[in-house]
């Protein structure tokens, strides 16, 4: 029985999110079809540890979809890079799903809660699966899977607030974009390679190194999966979309949605067209890096003028995925590392702000500005002390998990030569302060102008005091992160680089 | 016998221990402020254990946790350490005293809270003292920062909101923009996070990029206050002045000069300076802030104010006495962090008495007070001879050793520097009991000065006597860490 658990892992942990979400549209009581939500992300999550402890014995797992050989059929790959972005998915799906048990009945109608829940596992799905699958097309499905069922959830936030809509076809519109401008780019691949499958693809592309078409097909794929993971100046669709979603669709998203992306980014460049080496140095050194850059920069100093708590964090959000994609950008082993561990904490990080606003929101029943905020902390002290370990957290100070984020990311641009890199990012870094300070001082130094008399609800703040305790943990001890990142990082790059 | 590790453990952790009680006790003041001096009292106890243990020739570490491969959490206690440990632990005892008197005296709001952060400053500092890396070193320069945020800001008004952010944005952005990658950078160039007695760089660092590196140390270290990143000391005046007293002119800028010296000596090292001429740049701007900040200090009416820009000056003295790479101006420099320590909390703590005691923070306002409160105008004086360099004060040891430094290294200019800012120390520093004893009084004034500041301000003004007849074994540690290994 066990066996032939283990031996079906990488299908279930896709399969139990999905099948889910069919039974759950039909369930019309909301507890019922939260705690199903629950139990299917939870087991979701258990199943996720467990492949990682296969992936530590085996290395690499490889599923035949129906029993069809790769690559013909379907191939699902889990290996030490791609547990990576599985963990961070059923983690976060999981907290988030405790948390949004008292957001969704507040923002959303009785009727529509267990649709909502249903797209909401899609998504969750759709995330796995992205991350799963080894072939090329079935990439494509996923992250339509995905995207279509973000944007309905995004739209869902409609019933509080209108400008949810637009949000939500705008979101519709460039991520069609983006997935029209990925699948032309397979299927020129296919055009030339005759496969649909990742590995085989990248043992093909080896004879065709100056091919124009191979060429083109890259090129369409790179910018079709950089619009899906918002990096700068494919973003706009990003914070609208953060900001009018219901609550814990914010969350989750934020959290999650650009880190399936960001891998999928950094699996096309490093392992895919592993071999055209001097089409990725230049793709690296001259479009990514500077984007990235700019993203840096952009992000913050939007966020610095952003009134709007919501769209200030999901503008940061954009800055962050400059960070990831910077560290990809430089190349080295180490540099790669530095992205996917900044990758797992900037979920932690973000997943926990964006709950301690949104649970600011809940409690005041309006939308978070910076006005609003004043005198806040002391009318809820738990959700202010997360808010500001996390806040501190995302400016990368010692012992939180942003702090080994900052770390490892500065010590691998100096050892690549690149001490002005390194200052960049700290000094973009120092410029994210002005803004998460802003929020902590109206929260801390302001008068409120009446009294407000708060009482903090524990099914709300649970999964915030879990995030936050993570966010703490993984700045304590940090050797999970770091070993499996640097393990994903050898797999993709090489061990020599 | 206890152990070395748990040696260092109690030393540590007694503040962090105040710090988490303090909030349960909140309902009983009494109980609350006995917390601490207690904890002054064992930390104390557990730095001069530690010094002792120094001064015997062992070296005592302590490895408390690792948070990835090649990153932990350790401490080690170096003659440097020790010193700066006992400074921070002692003078503890004293300003909690004294708090207890000036919270009350004052009757200050949020009491508890302020108790709270000022027992995690004193942790943080100790941390700093016994770090035995540059990780730790930063990690909880950082923790000191945000620790003292709070008490900077205990006022929450308008006026405290700007000091807030002048303090949060010099310190945490120069630490955040400079020191982290500096520390990386040693960390990338020597392949570890360690120092060692004599420096680490020496063979691996092309010398020609030393001066820059020093640089990014020298403006990352924004504690020690050194001209143009001192702004932030004057405006954290605002905070409460057992604050002002044990923070900005104990805690937090010896915290930072601690770092400069620790920096120039065990990443550096003085022979690699003094090979290299990694500093020289550094001797010039010390010995500009040291003279500018002086000249400022003059025309301050305020008294925080004004003993805030001595400060800033005598902390270039020791950032001074690391750059000029001799032993013996090391030594000085070293000396100078206890000697300069015990001198200015008793002027910090004059200026809050009479804050307290008179409600006077001018220094126009003082004429001819000095009779109705003579014990506290005394004290004034002692610690204001012992800045200037007096026999039989303290600080008359650290100033012999500077310049005798500054005479090995060739340096005469410093030694002329060194004399004109005794000059315009005693021009600024004497102007105040001066006005006190001298000047005919203006207006009467109602004066209670509670006890428990009288006495921490007598015994500290005592301390810095004491200091010029028991410095032998400071002076001995200095020169244990100025040896070759």
């Amino acid at each position: 029985m066990t066996d032939i658990l283990i031996k079906n892992l990488p299908i279930l942990v896709v399969l139990c999110p999905l099948m889910m979400s069919l039974i759950v549209v039909l369930i019309p009581n909301i507890f019922l079809s939260w705690l199903l939500t629950f139990a299917s992300t939870f087991v979701a999550f258990i199943f996720s540890i467990l492949l990682y402890q296969e992936v530590q014995i085996h290395s690499t797992i490889s599923y035949a979809l129906g029993n069809w050989a790769p690559p013909l059929g379907i191939e699902y790959v889990i290996d030490k890079v791609s547990i990576f972005p599985i963990i961070i998915i059923t983690l976060i799906g999981f907290l988030t799903t405790i948390f949004s048990s008292k957001m969704m009945p507040d923002e959303i109608n009785e009727t529509s809660i267990s649709k909502v829940y249903s797209l909401w596992l899609l998504a969750i799905a759709g995330l796995i699966g992205l991350v799963t699958t080894g072939d090329a097309f079935n990439l494509f499905v996923f992250l339509e899977i995905s995207s279509l069922a973000s944007v309905a959830l995004v739209a869902m936030g409609a019933q509080k607030d209108k400008q949810a809509l637009v949000a939500a076809y705008n979101y519709l519109i460039i991520g069609a974009v983006g997935a029209t401008l990925y699948v032309i780019g397979v299927g020129l691949l296919y055009g030339i390679t005759g496969t649909l499958n990742m590995a085989d693809l990248s043992e093909r592309v080896v004879d065709l190194k100056n091919n124009k078409a191979l060429i083109a097909g890259f090129g369409f794929m790179i910018v079709g999966i950089m619009v899906k993971a918002a990096v700068f100046p494919m973003h706009i669709w990003l914070p609208r979309a953060y900001a009018y979603a219901p609550s814990a669709v914010s969350v989750l998203l934020a959290a999650t949605a650009t880190k399936a992306s960001l891998y999928i980014l950094a699996r096309i460049l490093f392992s895919v067209f592993d071999i055209a080496d001097n089409l990725i140095i230049n793709t690296l050194s001259y479009i990514i890096l500077p984007l990235s850059i700019i993203a840096m920069f952009a992000g913050t100093i939007m966020a610095v003028y952003e009134k709007d708590i919501k769209r200030l964090l999901a503008h940061s959000s954009v800055a962050q995925i400059g960070y990831i994609t910077l560290a990809f950008a430089i190349g080295t082993k180490a540099s790669v590392a530095a992205g996917f561990i900044h990758m797992f904490n900037h979920a932690l990080i973000k997943g926990a702000l964006f709950m301690a606003i949104t649970s600011i929101s809940f409690y005041i029943q309006k939308r978070v500005t910076l006005s609003n905020l004043s005198g806040l902390g002391r009318a809820m002290p738990i959700t202010f002390f997360c808010f500001v370990i996390c806040s501190l957290s995302l400016a990368g100070l010692p012992l939180t998990a942003g702090f080994i984020s900052k770390l490892y990311l500065i010590k691998a641009s100096i050892s690549a030569d690149g001490l002005w890199i390194a200052i960049l990012i700290l000094f973009s870094s120092a410029l994210s302060v002005i803004y998460l300070w802003k929020m902590i001082e109206a929260l801390w130094l302001q008068q409120p102008r009446k009294e407000i008399i708060i009482k903090e609800n524990p099914t709300i703040y649970i999964s915030l005091l879990i995030i936050t305790f993570l966010n703490i943990y993984f700045g304590l001890d940090a050797s999970f992160v770091v070993d499996s990142s640097t393990e994903a990082a050898e797999k993709l790059v090489g061990v020599s680089k | 016998m206890i152990s070395f590790e748990n040696l260092i453990l109690i030393t540590l952790l007694s503040p962090l221990l105040v710090c988490l009680l303090t909030p349960l006790l909140s309902s009983k003041p009494i109980l609350r402020d006995i917390l601490g001096p207690l904890g002054g009292i064992i930390s104390s106890w557990g730095a001069i254990q530690l010094m002792a243990s120094i001064l015997n020739g062992e070296q005592p570490r302590l490895e408390l946790l690792q948070i990835a491969e090649g990153i932990s959490i350790s401490f080690v206690v170096t003659p440097l350490g020790a010193i700066f440990g006992l400074v921070a632990s002692v003078l503890w005892i004293f300003a909690a005293i004294y708090s207890v008197g000036y919270m009350r005296g004052n009757k200050e709001k949020n009491q508890t809270r302020f108790y709270i952060f000022y027992a995690m400053a004193v942790h943080a500092a100790l941390c700093i003292a016994y770090a035995g890396d540059l990780l730790t070193l930063f990690i909880f320069y950082e923790v000191l920062t945000f620790s003292t945020y709070p008490l900077v800001t205990h006022k929450q008004n308008e006026m405290a909101q700007k000091a807030g952010r002048l303090y949060m944005s010099i310190l945490v952005g120069t630490s955040v923009i400079l020191l982290l990658p500096a520390i990386i950078w040693v960390w990338v160039v020597t392949g570890s996070l360690e120092m060692s007695q004599n420096g680490v760089l020496d063979g691996k660092m092309n010398p020609d990029y030393a001066p820059y590196l020093l640089a990014m140390f020298v403006f990352g270290i924004g504690k020690a206050a050194l001209m143009p990143i001192h702004k932030w000391l004057p405006a954290a005046m605002v905070a409460p002045t057992p604050v002002s007293a044990l923070l900005h002119a104990v805690a937090v800028v010896k915290a930072g000069v601690f770092t400069m010296l620790l920096i120039l000596t065990n990443v550096f090292g003085i022979d690699f300076l003094s090979k290299t001429g990694a500093s020289n740049w550094l001797v010039w701007l010390a010995s500009f802030t040291l003279l500018t900040t002086s000249i400022i200090a003059i025309y301050k009416d305020d008294i925080k104010a004004r003993l805030a820009y001595s400060t800033i000056s005598q902390l270039s003295y020791i950032t001074l006495g690391g750059a000029l790479a001799s032993s013996m101006a090391t030594q000085g420099a070293t000396l100078h962090i206890i000697t300069h320590a015990a001198g200015k909390i008793t002027l910090f703590f004059v200026a809050g008495a009479i804050y307290v005691g008179a409600k006077m923070s001018k220094i126009s306002e003082l004429n001819g007070h000095g009779k109705s409160m003579p014990l506290i105008f005394l004290a004034f004086f002692v610690g204001s001879l012992s800045i200037i360099g007096v026999p039989p004060m303290g600080g008359s040891w650290s100033k012999f050793f500077l310049m005798l430094g500054a005479a090995e290294s060739g340096y005469i200019t410093v030694i002329a520097v060194f004399c004109i800012s005794t000059i315009l120390n005693v021009y600024y520093l004497m102007e105040i009991p001066a006005r006190a004893f001298f000047f005919k009084k203006e207006r009467e004034v109602k004066i209670k000065i509670p006890i428990l500041i009288t006495i921490p301000t007598l015994i500290t003004c005592f301390l810095t006597i004491l200091l010029f007849f028991f410095i032998e074994p400071f002076e001995n540690l200095t020169s244990i860490m100025v040896s070759k290994l």
